[in-house]
């Protein structure tokens, strides 16, 4: 029997496509389609420029300033910070020289990379994706394999347009049943994440397969994949369907014409066959999972909104315990404190997580007719500057002003702070980003990690609360 | 790359899971050039206090761990961002080996093409190693690449595994990216053949 009759997974079919050639120790030289970069890329191209080298396939490549620019700027002069500035011109100066496309900060296109790959149809099914960011997990919601690498890695690849990976573990990933009224996207991964942990998924690609799954708008699904990384995952996949297809025909960057229909002949035969055999097998029940929102300093202290601050005590591991202690302290919360009762400094809404439309049409049918607390600072960060004007096309700026929340430019922006916008330490903050690690948003900033009409519901209300009640018109 | 054959130094502790890169290099130092000392920014707001001085109970901060060339924490050690800074600030800060039993996969492949050997051990084995190393504080490990063999401060010897390419490269202080370039043949018939196929 022929190697092609096993039946195999969608990511052993990516895989497989791109394998240029495989070492006697298991090493396999994998093609990269993509290589997408942003405005702290600079290291690759200055490493290329001491070898004397120049990119193999620029054409493959697409850049954006996303991480230095503070989202109250529009232009480059504009940034005060002259090493930040720095970067963005940097990411210009590289791009322009090797003839590489890039949405510079004047460019209506530009946005968080993450967002503008599948917004431009630039990241498709059966690619392989790979960024200097741990977020390329992204662009797996597209049926590929997106993963992040460093700026070593990010240099051989602009150099030979490959790289060294051992094949990963495969690990599905179903989610069953319905989501309830009020559950997104962010909601299941941060299940997921907290049933596995943070390590659950090491050394593994995961695929999430599932009714709840299939679900979802390709908006969730980016959201979906983009925190595959918080589970350790190498990647985070979703088989292409007709969900896919439509979010990408007509995109720029989508083939049109005769090769769109040949494009998607091939994308048709990517999802993993049926009896395909993952290495790992995790199921949860779709309709049990609430809106959910961290305690902790690891994605993995995520709890449904309706419970409380858990009590170290309870756990039966003292390692455990000793982590959940520090945590508290650093959060500055005590066991068995309602979540409900937690109040809100700050709220962020955006990332690469849930700056997409649908993000914000979520958070703007929570803000409309509230006001945000009165103590509260509350900002909506747009993935991309089509994120923006898609927004402004349909009011919801006006949504959020009149509501009182910033209304800003595209950006990684509170997300991580390498712009400079970050919280005070104590400073207490309602975030749709991926990470509440220790000083992630800023050094002594407390992140609590939620979806964006929690993270709206939160800032109107002025303390962390279960937006489904808002959403019932209380 | 600095070749990695065998190392016999101070193993500093750091008996927690999860320690995420963000803690082991900020943000806000990222854009830093490599020529910088980022040994400088490395756990640059969990070693100091809420006054910004440093804290001195902080294990990175004793005397003790000052020629420290070991970290050995617990499971998934640097995970989160991909940013290669976090390898950088242990590399500068004269760490050639990090022990745990499980690493951040991006992390654990930046390191490798820096020159820090990440050495993943059982989790049983870990905690024993940490509890010496707690017990004797600036007590030393014997790390050899060769032989794929950490001998504890109680003499106790372990194995590890390692890919055999990157052990290859480590031991000779080889560039992945010089080799792959020896390849470029092979890269350009795939090319050609795979732009073809996608038309």
């Amino acid at each position: 029997m022929s190697e092609r009759a096993e039946p195999r997974t969608l990511f052993e079919k990516i895989w497989d496509r791109h394998r240029i050639l495989e070492r006697e120790d298991g090493q396999v030289l994998l093609f990269v389609d993509r290589n997408l970069i942003h405005d702290g890329s600079a290291p690759a191209f200055e490493a290329l420029r001491q070898r004397g080298l120049k990119p193999r396939a620029p054409e493959r490549m697409l850049g954006t300033p996303d991480h230095y620019m503070p989202t109250d700027v529009r232009r480059v002069e504009e940034i005060a910070d002259a090493e930040r500035r720095g970067m963005v011109e940097a990411l210009a100066r590289d791009t322009a020289e090797h003839g590489i496309t890039a949405f510079g900060l004047e460019d209506p296109r530009r946005g968080i990379v993450h967002v503008i790959g599948p917004e431009q149809g630039f990241s498709q099914p059966g690619m392989v994706i790979v960024c200097p960011d741990s977020h390329t997990s992204t662009h797996g919601a597209l049926g590929a394999l997106a993963f992040g690498v460093g700026m070593t890695e990010t240099t051989h690849v602009l150099a030979t347009q490959t790289l060294w990976q051992r094949k990963p573990k495969t690990m599905r990933i179903t989610v069953d049943g319905r989501l309830g009224a009020g559950v997104t996207a962010k909601d299941v991964i941060l299940a997921i994440i907290a049933r596995i942990g943070t390590a659950g998924a090491t050394g593994h690609v995961v695929e999430y397969a599932g009714p709840a799954i299939r679900g979802l708008s390709m908006e969730g699904r980016l959201t979906l994949c983009n925190m595959s990384i918080e589970a350790g995952a190498r990647a985070g996949m979703i088989a292409p369907d007709d969900t896919t297809f439509a979010y990408l025909a007509g995109r720029p960057y989508a083939p049109q014409g005769h090769q769109w229909e040949a494009a998607l002949d091939r994308w048709r035969a990517l999802p993993s066959d049926p009896d395909a055999i993952f290495d790992a097998e995790v199921t949860l029940d779709g309709s049990a999972i609430a809106p959910m929102v961290t305690w902790g300093t690891s994605p993995e202290d995520a709890l449904p909104i309706d419970g409380a601050v858990p009590d170290p005590a309870a756990s039966s591991s003292a390692d455990r315990r000793e982590a959940m202690r520090r945590a508290l302290a650093y959060m500055g919360l005590t066991p068995g404190m309602p979540l409900e009762a937690v109040p809100v400094d700050r709220v962020f809404i955006g990332s690469c997580t849930n700056g997409r439309i649908e993000d914000l049409r979520a958070a703007a049918a929570v803000a409309e007719g509230r006001r945000v607390a009165p103590q509260v600072t509350a900002w909506v960060v747009p993935g991309s500057g089509l994120v923006k004007a898609q927004a402004e096309a349909e009011g919801l700026h006006r949504i959020f002003l009149d509501a009182g929340f910033e209304w800003r430019e595209a950006g990684c922006s509170m997300c991580l702070g390498t712009n400079g916008e970050i919280a005070a330490p104590g400073e207490r903050c309602a975030s749709t980003s991926n990470r509440n690690f220790v000083g992630r948003q800023g050094p002594g900033a407390r992140t609590h990690l939620m979806g964006p009409a929690m993270a709206a519901a939160a800032a109107v209300t002025g303390h962390l609360t279960d937006v489904r009640r808002l959403m019932a018109g209380g | 790359m600095e070749p990695f054959q065998r190392l016999d130094a101070v193993a500093l502790p750091m008996p927690r899971p999860n320690i995420d890169t963000d803690q082991i290099t900020p943000a806000r130092f990222l854009h830093k050039p490599r020529s910088d000392n980022h040994g400088a920014y490395l756990f640059h707001d969990v070693r100091r206090g809420p006054d910004g001085g440093m804290d001195p109970d902080f294990v990175l901060n004793r005397p003790d761990y000052a020629e420290a060339k070991v970290i050995v924490a617990e499971h998934n050690f640097a995970c989160g961002s991909s940013r290669e800074n976090a390898v950088w600030g242990l590399y500068d800060h004269g760490f050639r080996a990090a022990i745990a039993p499980s690493f951040g996969d991006i992390f654990s492949s930046n390191a490798l093409k820096n020159g820090l050997l990440p050495v993943r051990l059982p989790e049983d084995v870990v905690a024993g190693l940490l509890a010496q190393l707690q017990d004797q504080p600036g007590a030393r490990v014997q790390v050899d690449l060769e032989a794929q063999t950490v001998t504890l401060p109680d003499g106790s010897v372990h194995r590890f595994e390692i890919d055999p390419f990157a052990r290859h490269c480590l031991l000779n202080g080889i560039d992945e990216l010089d080799y792959t370039r020896t390849l470029s043949p092979e890269i350009d018939a795939f090319m050609n053949r795979y732009g073809h196929e996608n038309r």
